[in-house]
């Protein structure tokens, strides 16, 4: 029996998406069955992150509707055999399905994976609900800026309130050289504030843009990003791994020059 | 920013945690305002034991209060204000 987990964050643009393509893809590495559904009725974008967006022919809508099967709905990803998209419709809204039916199908779908990944849209209304219905486990993605982190902090509110068993943070585009002079929040002053399980933290990464531009989640490749999220997929699966140092290596003399920079 | 700024001004991380505490305390006391009322309750149960108090004059709410010292920097936190009227002093004390 699998594993049920929503993606989420309140605040839009923090990279929901990107996070939900590239922890499919690590896991696939990781020789897990998993299957990614982009609850983001009307305004899909999953299937462009993944490079997928011309093999669709059915979607969720359609799914839970009854006009075709799962299985004619699901596409296989270009590169991986275990991973596989269920887009949504892209003409509908989000009315068009309810808590109780996503339930239903995450349900029927833990069955056969081993992991089922909800991408959530923004915002706290029928889309998000739809998105936690079946949901086990939550991951928040957050920037470190104030207003995701207020939003992500109402976001954990509500789903303790809908409890959901397990809730785990990742900070996305982190850039460690503003941390160090005192121009960004770190990691550990989110942790601090929203007082959340610290998944991952994965730095802001040029070749995160290069790899959406190119429709190929970067998980497990050699860039910092793409380590970060080969590291949290391995704490996913239980595994202990220590963070990854985002320091850049400039040194001491370099830290002295940015100080009287300013 | 002058060199000489870097001693006094609070970086803007501090600045942005700081600003985020404040409101979290509001958002989530907002958010949820059965908590508010248990508070309230447990507060008046306390009291009660010992005083008489007024109920309808009671105002119980989380504000913003500033900070005197030296090392807090004279910055606003996150407080919990209580106006308790007391209509009398119990004689004797019920356990």
């Amino acid at each position: 029996m699998g594993e049920v987990i929503v993606v989420t964050s309140g605040k839009g643009g923090v990279g929901k998406t990107t996070t939900t393509a590239n922890i499919g893809t690590g896991l696939a590495k990781l020789n897990k069955k998993v299957v990614l559904i982009d609850t983001d009725i009307g305004l899909r974008n999953l299937d462009v992150v993944m490079g997928l967006e011309n093999r669709i022919v059915y979607n969720l809508v359609d799914v839970v509707e009854g006009s075709c099967k799962v299985k004619q709905a699901m596409i296989r990803d270009k590169r991986f055999d275990s991973l596989f998209l269920l887009p949504a419709a892209q003409t509908k809204d989000k009315t068009s399905v309810t808590p109780d039916q996503m339930k239903k199908l995450a349900d029927e779908l833990k069955q056969e994976f081993d992991y089922v990944i909800m991408d959530c849209p923004a915002g706290i209304e029928q889309g998000f609900k739809n998105a936690i219905a079946g949901a086990e486990r939550a991951i928040v993605v957050t920037t470190p800026e104030v207003s995701a982190v207020r939003d992500a902090d109402r976001i954990i509110g509500l789903l303790e309130a809908n409890e959901i068993g397990k809730t785990q943070l990742i900070v996305n585009r982190l850039r460690p050289d503003m941390v160090k002079r005192g121009d960004m929040m770190s990691a550990e002053d989110v942790i601090d504030i929203l007082a959340v399980e610290l998944l991952g933290v994965v730095p802001d990464d040029e070749s995160i843009v290069i790899a959406t531009n190119n429709g190929e989640p970067l998980a497990g490749d050699s860039s910092l990003a793409g380590q970060a999220y080969m590291n949290i997929c391995r704490r996913i699966l239980g595994e202990s791994v220590p963070f990854l140092n985002l320091e850049d290596k400039k040194g001491f003399f370099a830290a002295i020059a940015n100080v009287f920079r300013r | 920013m002058k060199l000489t700024d870097i001693f006094k001004k609070k970086s803007s991380s501090q600045a942005a945690k700081d600003r985020l505490k404040l409101v979290l305390v509001s958002d989530r006391q907002s958010c949820n305002p059965e908590i508010m009322e248990r508070i309230k309750n447990d507060i008046l149960e306390v009291l009660s034991k010992y005083v008489e108090v007024d109920q309808a004059g009671l105002d119980i709410k989380f504000t913003q209060m500033d900070t005197e010292g030296a090392d807090t920097d004279n910055k606003s936190v996150p407080a919990l204000y209580a106006n308790i009227p007391i209509r009398n002093m119990k004689h004797t004390i019920k356990e």
